[in-house]
């Protein structure tokens, strides 16, 4: 009986290990693919190359960065103001019936297809910002709003949780003294609760950096270092899905290492997020 | 003193806005698909084969694929993220392994799908040379969903009191009888969460589906075969804008498929919260 107890518990132990098993894995294949034309170029003409055409052997990928980082940045513009909105509305402001509605409906937002996001893009951003701004449409704009909208649901879930982990103690203190209900949330509840927020939208930073489908629907994908925010731009991302499928050689390596890239980045965020939230629990 | 009261007054508006535009958006985006999608689709739409690429007839293929696909990757992610959560949750002392599993747990689920993508790509498609198939597809999803399905069943075996253990083991069961016997099944509404959110998110998913699955247009036989889900049709019926009509459809379909999965998950997920709180 002991020994068969012993066993299951190892057997669980296996399991429990796949993750990590799959991660070293997926770290190994992509390396083990992309590493070769890393070195052939050397990182710093990998990373700071501007000249991406693979059929004269030019791998830079510094505009996919660059407009990676554009992206995200316009991202975390469109949707900060709405999700720290939601997350301090509905923590503070709302009846718990309101936020037991509204904090599963937002988070449906996370369940729509990105695919169905790019779509919505196409059809109803293209147009407006056509008219408004000139252009085509495929813009750092567009997919900025878009993707700001995407990563919503991600940053108000895990704010609203940690503007809710607050103790109920830290406002009675600040309510008693004369604090208006503002002055709490800004003075009190918002500094108790900045590691969760902070992490939370590291996080997506994270699903901003790494959204494929809608940015390729509408970010327009020229490699070109954006000028301005209604210039067209091509994400690391998008640089693997657009050109994988006839890639061969130097070129499908090259797009591995940019993988590599990618793989790197996400892994800091992801990182950097954990330890923020387990310095938040320590406090 | 009057100063305080007023942005008071005004921040919670301005929030109070915010709150609104984002409902507003998710709203829009939902009924925008349903109003333009749904006169497309009617049985004959669900049933039938796409003819011309997808210009006319319906996504049946795809529906077929996409259900495949899932139960692929359900079918493997499910003993493993349940195992994860069990071990997790009933065999820790707290210690260096349990943080690098959990920081793993983590990690994974920050992988955006793309990478995910090579990675199947590599492995399944050509390493192991499975081609593009329904099998590379749902093993590559499995690692997808692996940590959705281990989060939640964590969150569900944590929710079963202790004394439920206390009494199994009480009356002479060994740890794993009380896992079997009481934890698990007073966990299942929870881990069935846990699976169903695995499932919408491999029909949501595109990029990984395109580089392990393929995209061939028609009823798999096998699951060497490749396949089409109903993301990827859509994507591609959009995309190469080969007849906007459908895509509107399919987009109608997969829209309600994610609302019904999220909401009868999130009601089986309350439902276990409140029994035990």
């Amino acid at each position: 009986m002991k020994s068969k107890e012993n066993l299951i518990q190892f057997g669980l132990l296996l399991t429990a290990l796949s993750t990590i098993a799959i991660l070293l894995l997926i770290a190994l294949f992509i390396f083990q693919e992309g590493l070769p034309i890393i070195l052939k170029v050397g990182i710093s003409g990998f990373i700071c190359g501007s000249h991406w055409s693979p059929q004269q052997g030019q791998f830079g990928i510094f505009p996919m960065i660059i407009g990676t980082a554009w992206i995200t940045v316009g991202a975390l513009l469109v949707s900060l103001p709405l999700s720290m909105s939601c997350a301090i509305y509905l923590s503070e402001f709302s009846t718990a019936k309101v936020r037991a509605i509204l904090k599963p409906i937002i988070e449906l937002l996370a369940g729509i297809p990105s695919v169905v996001y790019g779509f919505i893009g196409m059809v109803i951003l293209f147009p407006m910002v056509r008219n408004y701004f000139g252009g085509t449409g495929p813009c750092v704009l567009s997919a900025s709003i878009i993707l700001g909208i995407m990563i919503l649901p991600t940053i108000t879930s895990i704010a609203l949780d940690s503007l809710r982990a607050v103790p109920y103690s830290f406002r009675e203190g600040s309510l008693a003294l004369g604090a208006t209900r503002w002055q709490t949330i800004r003075m009190v509840v918002l500094p108790a609760a900045k590691s969760g927020i902070l992490s939370g939208i590291i996080l997506g930073v994270g699903r901003a950096v790494g959204e494929t489908m809608a940015v390729i629907m509408i970010a327009g994908n020229s490699v070109i270092i954006p000028n301005s925010f209604l210039d067209p731009v091509r994400t690391l991302t998008a640089n693997i899905a657009l050109e994988m499928n006839y890639a061969i050689g130097d070129h499908r390596q090259a797009l591995f290492a940019t993988g590599i890239v990618l793989f790197i980045t996400i892994m800091i965020l992801n990182v950097v997020a954990n330890t923020i939230a387990r310095g938040g629990v320590k406090e | 003193m009057l100063k305080p009261i007023f942005w008071e007054q005004v921040m919670k508006k301005v929030l109070f806005i915010g709150t609104a535009i984002t409902v507003f958006i998710l709203f829009f985006i939902i009924l925008y698909i349903l109003k333009n999608g749904l006169p497309v689709v009617d049985l004959e739409f669900l049933l039938s084969s796409p003819k011309d690429f997808g210009r006319a007839g319906g996504i049946f293929p795809c529906i077929v694929g996409t259900i495949v696909l899932t139960l692929v990757a359900i079918v493997i992610a499910t003993p493993l993220g349940v195992g994860t959560a069990i071990y997790l949750t009933e065999y820790t002392k707290k210690g260096r392994l349990i943080s690098i599993i959990r920081f793993g747990t983590e990690c994974l689920a920050g992988i955006p799908s793309i990478i995910f993508g090579l990675f199947g790509f590599v492995l399944f498609v050509v390493y192991l040379g499975l081609g593009w198939s329904i099998l590379s597809g749902g093993l590559t999803m499995t690692f997808m969903i692996l940590p959705t399905i281990i989060r939640t069943s964590e969150e569900a075996i944590k929710s079963v009191p202790n004394s439920y253990r206390e009494v199994s083991l009480s009356l002479g069961g060994t740890k794993w009888q009380t896992i079997v016997n009481v934890v698990l099944p007073s966990a299942l509404p929870g881990i069935v969460t846990g699976i169903i959110l695995g499932v919408a998110r491999s029909i949501e998913e595109t990029a990984v589906v395109i580089f392990t699955a393929g995209s061939v247009l028609r009823i798999p036989t096998s699951l060497f075969d490749s396949c089409r889900t109903m993301s990827v049709h859509f994507y591609i019926l959009a995309r190469e804008g080969i007849s906007m009509e459908n895509a509107y459809g399919t987009a109608a379909i997969l829209v309600i498929t994610i609302l019904l999965i999220n909401m009868f998950a999130y009601w089986l997920m309350h439902r276990l919260m409140a029994k035990y709180s």
